[in-house]
């Protein structure tokens, strides 16, 4: 630096010029401000990181974070274990590959098949399921294609049939997304023609949450898991139209990542999932918000089947 | 226009009242920004910048004309790539730095120093020739001369730095890719405006928008008054 300085005062001087480079050595000042304040402030925040009990990552399907459940277990965990954990939200596609790549520790999604595939090839120990409730076919109340109280592949059907109003899909490869393509495969359609049939089938490729916001906003017909619908129907004013039938249970697991680097924290953050009084606020959640809880506990019990 | 109205007041609501939630995400993206477009600005463009415009080689015109094209870079696509780096199965991962504020710092860094060397590039490009030879004539060694070059170009190099520093403050590819979108630690003002956005909160992201416009409103004032005074010390002269 004081090279720096002294050249620029030699060129002050040769070439006698007044305040020569005043206002870079101002705005080179303001910058290592900038950084300096950045760097302190960095450390704060690096301080908990540095030593390696830090951290510990779950990512989780988007319908556990938009409901506000994450958020809310989130502060017991981190009290009760000292860890601090870092929740990513994303569909269960991207949140099997964060775990498939090692960058998260645990991952708490809701795709059987992709789930046991995950298992299969050893990158996770064991399918833990600790929640479930169902999906909701949801749409407009006026119901223009008529699909009230229909099975889930009637109701389908009966939706690509009539095009009275758009379907919004998740369209990103998310469980629901998963779901939802299962659902059409029921009803006796090829995946490929649904979504290349034209205007009212729309890929929304984003979350949950923001897929029913699309949702109402076209006045169309959408799959949500319950949670996520029930947390969002003030918001949107979409009623529930079809929410029985096989093939809409949906089941949360947790799954501890095979090339975790924290598995002690990982499987304590299981047991807490899956501990007695965790479960019981599981079984709660939301119940004073939406009038009913979003999620039924399972964890310990046989998996639910239907 | 209601909306608007009322996310303006709902942004004024969170300035004053200094919401921490708020306050800490608008100062984790005002430091993460200013040091990604200080680093990419001072140690990367400034030097790098002056090679270039000082040096005749083969080439040249082609490495000006690749800079540039890098200006329109998407965001994400920089963040998929930075991603894929630093993933723990990726050639970095041992760093085990994904989903961390440095990871940001370096994506930015990536995004915004085209748009810093290709801007300091431009501003020396804009300096009559007839400065540095004048200055030679004098007596002045090459070093002095370029140095009279980079002072005549001050305002434009000024620019090249708020630019980095716009580019930075503002883009969402890279923040949410690496890192995450992690409450309380990678947050930042633009992943939470998508976050708030995606949960239906347009009111509120409105307003982090609002506030987002008003930090780069007060870094400008900052270094506006920086060049302004050298335009009144000038006047005066």
């Amino acid at each position: 630096m004081e090279e720096i300085l002294s050249t620029v005062f030699e060129v002050k001087k040769t070439l006698k010029v007044r305040r020569s480079c005043k206002w870079l050595v101002l705005l080179i000042g303001l910058i290592l401000v900038d950084l300096l304040a950045g760097c302190a402030s960095n450390e704060d925040n690096a301080v908990p990181a540095l030593p390696k009990k830090g951290r510990l990552r779950v990512a989780t399907t988007t319908s556990l974070y938009d409901t506000g459940l994450w958020g809310y277990l989130e502060p017991m965990f981190e009290k009760r274990y000292g860890v601090e954990l870092d929740v990513l939200y994303a569909g269960t596609g991207i949140a099997l590959e964060y775990g498939r790549r090692g960058d998260v520790d645990v991952i708490t999604v809701h795709d059987r098949a992709r789930e046991e595939q995950f298992i299969a090839e050893g990158l996770g120990t064991e399918r833990v399921p600790f929640a479930y409730n169902y999906f909701v076919i949801v749409g407009p109340e006026k119901d223009p294609a008529g699909i009230r109280g229909l099975t889930p592949e009637e109701a389908f059907r009966k939706i690509e049939e009539t095009r009275a109003a758009p379907f919004i899909s998740r369209g990103d490869e998310s469980g629901t997304h998963v779901r939802e393509k299962q659902i059409w495969a029921g009803a006796g359609y090829n995946y490929e023609n649904i979504r290349k049939s034209g205007d009212w089938y729309v890929e929304a490729g984003t979350g949950m949450g923001a897929t029913l916001a699309m949702a109402a906003e076209k006045g169309a017909y959408t799959l949500s898991d319950v949670g996520t619908f029930l947390a969002y129907q003030s918001k949107t004013g979409l009623v529930p139209l079809v929410s029985k039938g096989a093939g809409l249970l949906n089941v949360y697991t947790a799954i501890v990542c095979s090339k975790t680097k924290s598995r002690e924290a990982a499987e304590n953050l299981v047991t807490f999932l899956t501990s007695e009084e965790i479960q019981s606020l599981i079984g709660r959640y939301g119940a004073a918000d939406y009038g009913a809880p979003l999620f039924t506990p399972c964890a310990g019990q046989p998996e639910p089947t239907s | 226009m209601g909306d608007l109205w009322d996310a303006i007041v709902e942004a004024m609501r969170l300035i004053v009242s200094l919401d921490p939630e708020v306050m800490e995400i608008a100062w984790r993206s005002l430091w993460i920004a200013a040091i990604s477009s200080g680093v990419s600005f001072l140690l990367i463009s400034l030097p790098l910048g002056c090679l270039i415009h000082f040096n005749e080689f083969p080439g040249k015109g082609l490495v000006i004309g690749l800079i540039q094209t890098l200006f329109s870079m998407p965001a994400v696509a920089v963040g998929l790539i930075v991603f894929v780096l630093f993933s723990r199965s990726g050639p970095l991962g041992v760093l085990d730095l994904l989903f961390t504020p440095a990871v940001m710092i370096i994506g930015q860094i990536i995004l915004v120093t085209p748009v810093t060397l290709g801007l300091v590039i431009s501003a020396l490009r804009g300096i009559d020739k007839a400065v540095p030879e004048t200055a030679v004539a004098l007596g002045a060694s090459p070093w002095q001369a370029a140095l009279v070059t980079v002072r005549e170009a001050k305002f434009a190099i000024v620019t090249a730095y708020v630019m980095g520093f716009a580019r930075a403050i503002s883009e969402v590819g890279v923040s949410i890719m690496v890192g995450g979108n992690i409450r309380g630690y990678t947050r930042t003002l633009t992943t939470a405006i998508s976050l708030e956005t995606s949960k239906g909160a347009i009111e509120f992201s409105l307003a982090l928008g609002f506030i987002l416009i008003f930090i780069a409103l007060l870094v400008n004032v900052v270094l506006f008054q920086l060049q302004h005074r050298r335009v009144y010390a000038l006047w005066r002269s």
